[in-house]
């Protein structure tokens, strides 16, 4: 198998009359840090889903992680990881059993469990936070470890949908660094957002319009191909012609 | 995956165990009901004052009064004259007034020779409480026709429950409202309660199956409901001195039936609702109110109008309420109450077949 990690043909979505996703194709590149960027309503979370094993696309084809997202959504679960945009992880349960729960649902044994759990935390420097209950840290806090738990199985891609919505920059800055040490270790990462700022830290950016990719290549590119002085132009540019209402 | 499953039990319970108030309410409601409904709240004929009118003292009146006085649901008041009926009766003194002819003992006897009607003795009750009149009056009826004339109109018994105690009646019911509480509630509310912060879709993307994740949101809450059930059957028998004579391994294992339907009911609901308010109300207006009302815990449904009773069929509660009540207070074992078992587990099968539909289709 070559480093193409995600790779999606003509792939469509439609409910009823209405086509939410309008044959798109794209290719992710192992360690790539894929952002895929898109108004409201643009199809961005049903292609995420079909990509996911969450629906069944109506036509086209494609694989994540060598995995057929026709017939395969089952196995393609067991090979990514998935961090929502609304904080996702249990208030009334400690770092530490967050970590074991998410572990286990991933087929993880207990030594490794405790191997990985360890490594994580060390990382994060929350080792001394272990014990507390998730729900008493500050949001920046929970959407780091929401992050490494995303990871606690080592999968080969992970999705993140707008992971950094409601987080001050600072944090930001942090979580961001966190991404690029991932995906330097050989992880993928497919994420969305709506802060422009972040779109030039991916390497390459998808931007949908009305179901369909109307723009994608490195911001730098992309940059150069609309003029523009920044990814936020690039993006009113394409997202001006929007029929669909954001 | 096996795995998978066990880390998914330990989490819900965990879950349940740091949310120590619910688990608080869920040990005590049984216990509060229990006893409010076996001790204060009763509708038996207990303390019923009595006064009696009679314008001869004879041996019959006085062999009445003495049966009467001796009998520990009613006390004897003493004579009274009989313009002294309604105002002892409106101030409360009494709550019943036997009133004997002056010609009593003669009619006794003029019975037994043949030559005149039966005596009619007259009982003016207060009636502002419905529920008490009507069994003081019964009970009453019974301990005079016992006593006074071996000419007896009509013979009454009370068959397993002689006394009329309430908190035998009431105990099936308590059963059959906790657990819909306990596990339809609680299920329904938990399941969305992940719905709405927004952890199921995370567990919607891991390879877990949706259905393990719903049956090991099942199980603690099953363990919790037999864990009631144990303490309501313990307060039963041994504060309430409820019989039990029909063995209580028929009512265990058809409270367990009734479980697995009111986890099933608990799905259905969360399949419905999207917030755990919704799901809140859901469970106490559409399951609650018609088991107070409709399942013959509170009224008899005989006494129900006719589209109540018919109503009343498709409320399970009914029929687990029924069949736990003839177990537990007649003593039957549980082959003599399988239509009940057939109709419940008819009843779990479809629910839960319908929830499992709707909670797939949900998801796509």
């Amino acid at each position: 198998m070559s480093d193409i990690v995600i790779s999606v043909r003509d792939l469509t979505k439609c409910f009823g009359n209405f086509t939410a996703v309008d044959r798109i194709s794209f290719d992710v590149r192992k360690g790539e840090i894929f952002g895929f960027l898109g108004a409201n309503g643009a199809g961005k979370t049903t292609a995420m889903r079909m990509l996911c094993g969450l629906s069944y696309p109506t036509s086209g084809s494609g694989s994540v992680a060598g995995f057929d997202v026709m017939r395969e959504g089952e196995l393609i679960k067991r090979h990514i990881g998935y961090m929502s945009q609304r904080f996702s992880l249990y208030n009334d349960l400690t770092v530490w059993e967050n970590m074991r729960l998410f572990a286990g649902i991933y087929g993880l044994s207990a030594k490794q469990t405790e191997e990985r759990a360890t490594e994580l935390l060390n990382r994060l420097n929350f080792s001394s936070e272990r014990n507390t209950l998730v729900g008493s840290l500050p949001l920046g806090w929970k959407q780091k470890l929401s992050f490494v738990i995303a990871t606690i199985h080592r999968p080969e891609v992970v999705f993140l949908d707008e992971p950094t919505g409601g987080v001050d920059p600072v944090t930001r800055r942090q979580f961001w660094e966190m991404i690029y040490e991932a995906a330097e270790g050989g992880t993928t990462i497919f994420v969305t957002t709506h802060y422009m700022d972040e779109a030039e830290y991916c390497t390459r950016v998808s931007i949908m319009v009305d179901g369909e990719v109307r723009a994608l290549d490195t911001p730098f590119r992309l940059k150069q191909q609309f003029a523009a002085e920044s990814m936020d132009e690039v993006f009113r540019v394409l997202a001006r012609g929007a029929k669909r209402g954001g | 995956m096996k795995q998978n499953f066990g880390s998914f039990v330990k989490k819900e319970s965990l879950h349940i165990l740091r949310d120590k108030r619910t688990m608080l309410v869920v040990m005590l409601i049984p216990v509060v009901l229990m006893i409010l409904f076996g001790f204060a709240i009763s509708t038996e004929v207990n303390n019923v004052n009595v006064a009696v009118v009679a314008p001869e003292r004879t041996d019959g009146v006085r062999d009445a009064v003495e049966k009467l006085s001796q009998n520990e649901y009613f006390t004897f008041k003493g004579y009274i004259s009989s313009d002294e009926i309604d105002l002892n009766l409106r101030s409360g003194k009494v709550g019943v007034v036997v009133v004997f002819a002056s010609d009593y003992d003669r009619r006794v006897a003029q019975v037994k020779d043949g030559i005149s009607t039966k005596p009619v003795i007259q009982l003016v009750v207060d009636a502002s409480n419905v529920n008490t009149a009507g069994s003081a009056t019964a009970y009453l009826q019974g301990v005079l026709l016992g006593s006074a004339s071996q000419q007896a109109m009509f013979e009454t018994r009370m068959l397993f429950n002689p006394q009329m105690k309430s908190a035998y009646n009431f105990v099936p019911g308590i059963m059959g409202l906790i657990f819909i509480l306990v596990c339809a509630m609680m299920t329904s509310v938990s399941i969305v309660r992940e719905k709405e912060v927004g952890t199921m879709e995370v567990l919607l993307v891991s390879p877990v199956r949706p259905v393990k994740i719903i049956f090991a949101k099942m199980i603690p809450y099953f363990v919790i409901s037999c864990i009631v059930l144990v303490i309501i059957l313990l307060l039963a028998r041994y504060l309430l001195g409820v019989p039990m004579s029909g063995g209580v391994s028929g009512i265990f294992s058809l409270s367990l039936l009734y479980l697995l339907l009111s986890l099933s009911l608990g799905l259905l609901v969360s399949t419905i609702a999207s917030t755990q308010i919704a799901a809140l109300l859901v469970s106490a207006m559409v399951m609650m109110m018609p088991i107070l009302m409709l399942s013959g815990m509170l009224f008899p449904i005989e006494n129900l109008p006719k589209f109540f009773q018919v109503v009343s069929n498709i409320i399970p509660a009914r029929w687990y309420i029924d069949a736990v009540r003839k177990m537990m207070i007649q003593g039957l074992p549980l082959v003599a109450v399988w239509k009940n078992g057939v109709i419940l587990l008819g009843m779990t099968v479809m629910i839960l077949a319908v929830s499992l539909k709707k909670f797939n289709d949900k998801l796509e």
